[in-house]
């Protein structure tokens, strides 16, 4: 660490503190949990992992953690994906291809309104 | 903008690079690439995560707030295909975390101001970065590259701050004595002693924000013209020194100690003096005496430190909080601290609160609230549905206020006016159960024990004054032994060389003043009406609450309680020591001490 040497240094060095802080604290109010075991994986998850994260960059959203699990047991309907709004009870979708990732981004986080198509009842 | 969906921090801190941490970045870094995922996940390197000797190199992965520690290089290419590409927390990486519980601070009660403690809890003291994020340091970086050390001292005076540890000299113009005298090297000293049972707002800061202190010091030390600085801290306060020394390092490391801070020609450097624990060191001629090496003795002042200090130098001395809130004074401006507080207390005070009250520990409030406020609405009240007695400010050497000091507004003018003292901020509140020739007797045994002994009117008038209040706590008092104590109390205040003798008489000479009464009915009546002092009450079973079950008896220490099964029980006043356990034990309250 070279020493600080201005106010503008420290600056520079305060933004990225506040970023980090920020990474600390997540207080996002959607979450994206995306099922990565090895079905999961076999099923395409990473493709459709990749399209929230492009969804998220091209959108500019914020205030939104997209996070993987293990294997959420459901082999059958990989990949499977967990929208959690807020205090909503979670919203848990099945085969959920690059395209129905776009769908679900657009209408149920954007939009508000479940894609009951791919709806996994509990 | 791009979109990370997770996080790494990465602990750099020295200790940790020796380990090899930026082996581990770059490994980190390498396996990210090769697997595809350096698109989603970002590594970033901070100051300190976790203690580097138990945890070192380690990381911690957000959002999942997931800390691994002890890692090697080797770990990393299964680390991140199992954490980051399948999603599974890998367990035996896992730091073993201890659990932080903060019971000592919990969120601000109604009428709090957190200035002095806006941090603590809430940044992690180890890492320089999370102060920063909070404008740390900021004030430091104003004051060296836009403001003369004058100009720093007239914003002070403006403030109004007043040093905190006691006697409440206004900071700045202790600062400006300092500067103008012609010698040099000068230096700086920080009081962190704290030796008042049960204080410790000092601690916790030290602990929980030390970056604070040490900004306060470097700018007062740029005002002053001061090239070295101690912090003297007592040895019983292990972690606060630990933190203390991580932040000093740190300090140092981003070039806000050592030479040229800022790019300025401003140098100073830190260090920390552990303190041998006697409570007279705290007295600032002593802790000089001991940062020396020498015996931690007080000297006559003058000379006073500004003149004459550590090593013989001009040395500034100030305490804890009065350090800590420097900074954001400079930040946020004078005008902005004096709109706190009364007329002649300008600003925030940190108190500990103990006794008898609901919400016990730290708070911290501006000046001029009453002290009904602080003792009913921030403290909640008196335990129990109890009823409030008396309130002792300002540690053993304060006095204690009643009932109608009760609307006072909390600051140095009223506080001493009425008797007592600000002292550094230990509030004690008592209910109507507690005898205060019993309290008396507790401060004054504590400040004979702490006296060192240089100056015969504290030494020996400590102990005469101790003797004479046992004695009426024996019962064995008479009418005149109140007039010698009153006539001793103030010889030993007139006559002593230091703050400790010259304020030890304090409880005794309040309590005389406010319930004179209460030592009275221990002499002539030879009773003590809180039911208190053991010599002076009696225990008696009353019928018909007694059931005669038995358990009291066999309770008894000395067997002094005889009584057949279901009959009445009889205390023997003669065998009975008055230990109390027999009314404590019994379950149907038919156990009375009597006076
Ligand atoms: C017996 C005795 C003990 C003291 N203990 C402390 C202490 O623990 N902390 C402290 O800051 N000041 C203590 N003081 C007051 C110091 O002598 C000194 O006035 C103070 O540190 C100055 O700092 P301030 O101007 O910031 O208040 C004590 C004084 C006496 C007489
Ligand atoms: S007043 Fe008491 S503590 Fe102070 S120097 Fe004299 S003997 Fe020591
Ligand atoms: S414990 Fe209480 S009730 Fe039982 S014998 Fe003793 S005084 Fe009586
Ligand atoms: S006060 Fe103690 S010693 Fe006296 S009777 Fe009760 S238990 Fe026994």
């Amino acid at each position: 660490m070279p020493a600080v040497k201005s106010l503008e240094e420290l600056k520079k060095i305060r933004e990225e503190a506040l970023k980090k802080r920020d990474i600390k604290t997540p207080s996002a109010h959607v979450q994206i949990v995306v099922g990565m075991g090895t079905p999961g994986i076999a099923a395409g998850a990473r493709d459709t992992l990749k399209e929230f994260l492009t969804m998220i960059e091209e959108k500019n959203l914020t205030d939104i953690v997209v996070r993987q699990t293990g294997n959420f047991g459901m082999d059958s309907v990989e990949p499977v994906v967990q929208v959690i709004i807020d205090d909503a009870k979670p919203v848990t979708y099945g085969k959920v291809t690059p395209f129905a990732a776009r769908q679900i981004m657009e209408e149920h986080v954007i939009g508000g309104t479940i894609v009951q198509a791919n709806v996994i009842p509990s | 903008m791009k979109f990370f969906r997770s996080h790494v921090l990465v602990s750099v801190d020295p200790q940790c690079l020796e380990m090899g941490a930026h082996q581990i970045v770059d490994t980190l870094n390498d396996e990210l690439v090769s697997s595809g995922l350096i698109d989603e996940i970002q590594v970033l390197e901070t100051s300190r995560l976790g203690d580097p000797t138990r945890f070192g190199p380690d990381l911690v992965v957000y959002p999942e707030n997931v800390h691994y520690a002890n890692l090697t290089v080797d770990d990393i290419p299964f680390l991140v295909e199992e954490h980051f590409l399948k999603g599974r927390v890998v367990e035996k990486f896992r730091a073993k975390e201890t659990v932080v519980t903060d019971d000592e601070l919990g969120a601000p009660k109604s009428k709090e101001v957190r200035i002095v403690l806006r941090n603590c809890g809430k940044i992690d003291p180890h890492n320089i970065e999370e102060y920063i994020a909070e404008d740390g340091y900021q004030a430091l970086a104003n004051a060296l590259t836009s403001m003369t050390p004058e100009q720093v001292i007239d914003e002070m005076m403006r403030s109004g701050l007043r040093g905190r540890g006691g006697a409440g000299f206004p900071a700045a113009k202790k600062w400006q004595l300092c500067r103008q005298v012609p010698d040099f090297p000068k230096y700086l000293t920080c009081n962190a002693d704290e030796g008042d049972p049960g204080a410790f707002m000092n601690r916790r800061v030290l602990e929980s924000d030390p970056h604070s202190v040490v900004e306060g010091m470097i700018i007062a030390a740029y005002a002053i013209g001061a090239s070295m600085g101690y912090v003297y801290c007592r040895a019983e306060y292990p972690i606060a020194v630990a933190n203390l020394n991580i932040a000093i390092e740190q300090a140092r490391e981003f070039g806000f100690l050592g030479n040229n801070i800022f790019g300025t020609d401003f140098s100073f450097d830190l260090e920390v003096r552990m303190g041998a624990g006697a409570f007279v060191c705290g007295e600032e001629t002593a802790l000089i005496a001991s940062i020396e090496g020498k015996r931690g003795e007080p000297r006559p002042r003058p000379p006073f430190p500004a003149v004459k200090g550590v090593w013989g130098k001009p040395t500034n001395n100030n305490n804890v909080e009065t350090y800590a809130v420097t900074p954001q004074i400079l930040l946020k401006g004078a005008d902005w601290y004096s709109s706190m507080g009364t007329e002649k207390s300008k600003g925030t005070k940190t108190f500990a609160i103990a006794g008898d009250v609901v919400n016990t520990g730290l708070i911290e409030v501006p000046f001029g609230l009453s002290l009904r406020e602080v003792i009913f609405d921030v403290g909640g009240g008196i335990k129990d549905n109890k009823k409030f007695k008396a309130i002792q400010t300002g540690g053993p050497m304060g006095g204690c206020l009643v009932e109608e000091h009760l609307d006072l507004p909390l600051d140095y003018e009223a506080l001493t006016a009425a008797g007592s003292m600000m002292g550094s901020g230990g509030l004690i509140i008592m209910d109507d159960e507690t005898c205060m020739v019993d309290i008396a007797r507790f401060f004054m045994e504590f400040t004979q024990e702490e006296s060192c002994g240089k100056c015969t009117p504290c030494r020996v008038g400590t102990r005469r004054i101790l003797d004479i209040l046992e004695k009426i706590c024996d019962g064995k008092g008479t009418l005149e032994d109140i007039d010698r104590l009153e006539i001793l109390c103030h010889e030993v205040a007139r006559n002593s060389l230091c703050g400790l003798g010259q304020g030890a008489p304090n409880p005794v000479i309040s309590t005389l003043k406010h319930f004179r009464e209460e030592y009275i009915a221990h002499v002539v009546d030879k009773k003590c009406p809180a039911k208190v002092c053991r010599s002076l009450i009696r225990f008696e079973i009353t019928s018909p609450a007694c059931t005669g079950c038995m358990v009291c008896a066999r309770n008894c220490p000395v067997e002094a309680i005889t009584g057949e099964r279901r009959q009445l029980h009889i205390i023997d006043t003669k065998t009975c020591i008055r230990c109390g356990i027999c009314a404590q034990v019994c379950n149907f309250n038919a156990v009375e001490v009597l006076s």
